[in-house]
């Protein structure tokens, strides 16, 4: 058997094969150092793996994930460096260090995941006008207002990639790249979460996110305590309450649960 | 979701189940010829067992999506038994708030290892013995840092792990457990220097992933139990 050759009889039909296969194409390189019989027991699962993953998934859904979550991003860019450019809004020391670094990493990510788009042939969206005072009309003038939009955008941001995982699971380098900036809008949340004196995780349906009426989508389903087929997570053990259980799961958001979210800002 | 003991083990079943991704009817059509020849070259050789050299006397996470989630229970394992130790030995150091901090932590981290110990069913690696020796129960800082390393180790381990996940069910779990992991590092940093909560990040606002078996090398001074990756995911 030659795994070359199947390649290029793919090829005959599809010119862009090994454009698919491109993530896969160390793990091709690596083949020909393979000793014989080694080989030949590793080819047919490692060909398993990158032809599920080469074709299993369109990279159509992959740019469309990741439009997605760039709209949350330049919402999240958009959202701090106009408050850090608002006048008085943020006290200087450590609060307005902290909005700085968070308003770096989000613009990181506009960066990064618009740049990542190009590289899949896909459009980035441009940036939408956001209107953060349509619900909240003192968002740039109380700095209360300021940190709990800031906590309501954060959290959504971790629900909302976490909801995108497993749309992105055909793609290796594309879903890794999510789940690094997954887990820093995490710790924004938490970060934000204490500067307005909640704990750092979300324990129940927003009972403890201290968010008002318009803001509470952002917290539905966080009271979740079935997992993994588990009907009841609390009789796992004993002394597990509501709160351990709910706080130590994060839900993910669906995209329309996202969009309605957002749309409270458009 | 089924749980993991449901999940074919056996390698045929495994790989055939991979040729069944969907595809699109043309796409199908335009490959077939060439699957048929995957096909054939998958049977005849899946027989053939793997060469890896493995100790004996060290835990085999296993194979696939299972010694994944064997890897995970193993962390949450360690993570669980270092803040158990630290509610029932270091309460007296911490302010208030801080102790409730610890307790949360714990807690999140005890259902954390119950939760894959139950999922993993009959698959679930043993309890392991873990070496705090290095770490000073009654000084603060020993703690926050040995917490530092666990937490933000735990980030980039399910980073890193999160694409050799085949089922999308459990991607979704893991990714439900890590944003609560990255919480964690988020507060234990800000308690060692507030306002370090993301420093993990690099220039493109991108949270470390790293790969198991070097996950494992920095957690291994802390587990006395030895551990064998050989067979996860690569």
């Amino acid at each position: 058997m030659n795994i070359f050759k199947i390649i290029e009889d793919i090829e005959k039909v599809d010119p862009e094969v090994y454009n698919r296969l491109d993530s896969r194409r160390s793990a091709f390189k690596n083949l020909g150092s393979l000793t014989k019989k080694t080989a030949l027991a590793a080819i047919p699962l490692a060909l398993g793996s990158v032809f599920q993953k080469a074709y299993g998934q369109s990279t159509n859904t992959i740019v469309e994930v990741l439009n997605f979550a760039l709209k949350l991003e330049y919402l999240e860019r958009n959202f701090y460096t106009q408050g850090l450019a608002a006048s008085g809004l943020i006290p200087a020391g450590a609060a307005r260090t902290a909005i700085q670094k968070i308003q770096q990493h989000e613009a990181a990510h506009v960066t990064l995941l618009r740049t990542t788009i190009q590289n899949l042939n896909g459009t980035p969206i441009s940036e939408p006008t956001f209107n953060f005072g349509k619900n909240f009309p003192d968002w740039n003038t109380n700095y209360q207002t300021f940190l709990t939009l800031a906590q309501a955008f954060e959290d959504t941001g971790v629900r909302a990639y976490k909801g995108q995982a497993a749309n992105l699971i055909n793609n290796d380098a594309v879903l890794t790249a999510a789940l690094q900036i997954h887990s820093v809008e995490a710790r924004h949340a938490a970060h934000i979460r204490r500067m307005r004196n909640n704990p750092a995780w979300i324990i129940g349906d927003g009972a403890n996110s201290n968010v008002p009426a318009p803001a509470q989508p952002v917290y539905a389903g966080e009271g979740n305590v079935s997992q993994g087929g588990i009907n009841d997570i609390k009789t796992l053990g004993t002394g597990y309450s509501a709160a351990i259980a709910t706080a130590a799961f994060d839900e993910p958001l669906t995209k329309e649960q996202v969009a309605q979210i957002v749309s409270l800002f458009e | 979701m089924k749980k993991l003991q449901d999940k074919p083990t056996d390698k045929e079943v495994s790989i055939s189940n991979k040729l069944e991704v969907p595809m699109q009817r043309r796409m199908f059509m335009r490959y077939a010829g060439a699957t048929a020849a995957v096909t054939t070259l998958l049977f005849t050789t899946a027989c053939d067992d793997d060469d890896d050299e493995t100790d004996p006397t060290a835990v085999d996470l296993g194979s696939g999506d299972t010694g994944i989630l064997n890897y995970a229970y193993a962390l949450e394992q360690l993570e669980a038994a270092f803040y158990t130790e630290v509610v029932a030995k270091s309460m007296g150091i911490f302010t208030q708030a801080e102790q409730q901090i610890m307790q949360d932590i714990k807690g999140h981290e005890s259902i954390h290892r119950d939760f894959l110990k139950a999922a993993l069913g009959s698959a679930a690696i043993p309890n392991l013995e873990v070496n705090f020796s290095s770490i000073n129960f009654n000084d603060k800082n020993s703690i926050l840092t040995t917490a530092r390393t666990f937490e933000d180790l735990g980030v980039a381990a399910y980073n890193g792990a999160g694409k050799f996940l085949e089922s999308a069910g459990f991607l979704t779990l893991a990714g439900k457990i890590v944003s609560v992991e990255a919480r964690h590092a988020a507060v234990i940093r800000d308690l060692i220097t507030n306002g370090t909560f993301s420093d993990s990040a690099d220039a493109n606002g991108l949270d470390p992933a790293m790969m198991p078996a070097d996950v494992l090398a920095a957690a291994a001074p802390f587990i006395k139990t030895k551990i064998s990756a050989n067979n996860l995911p690569k």
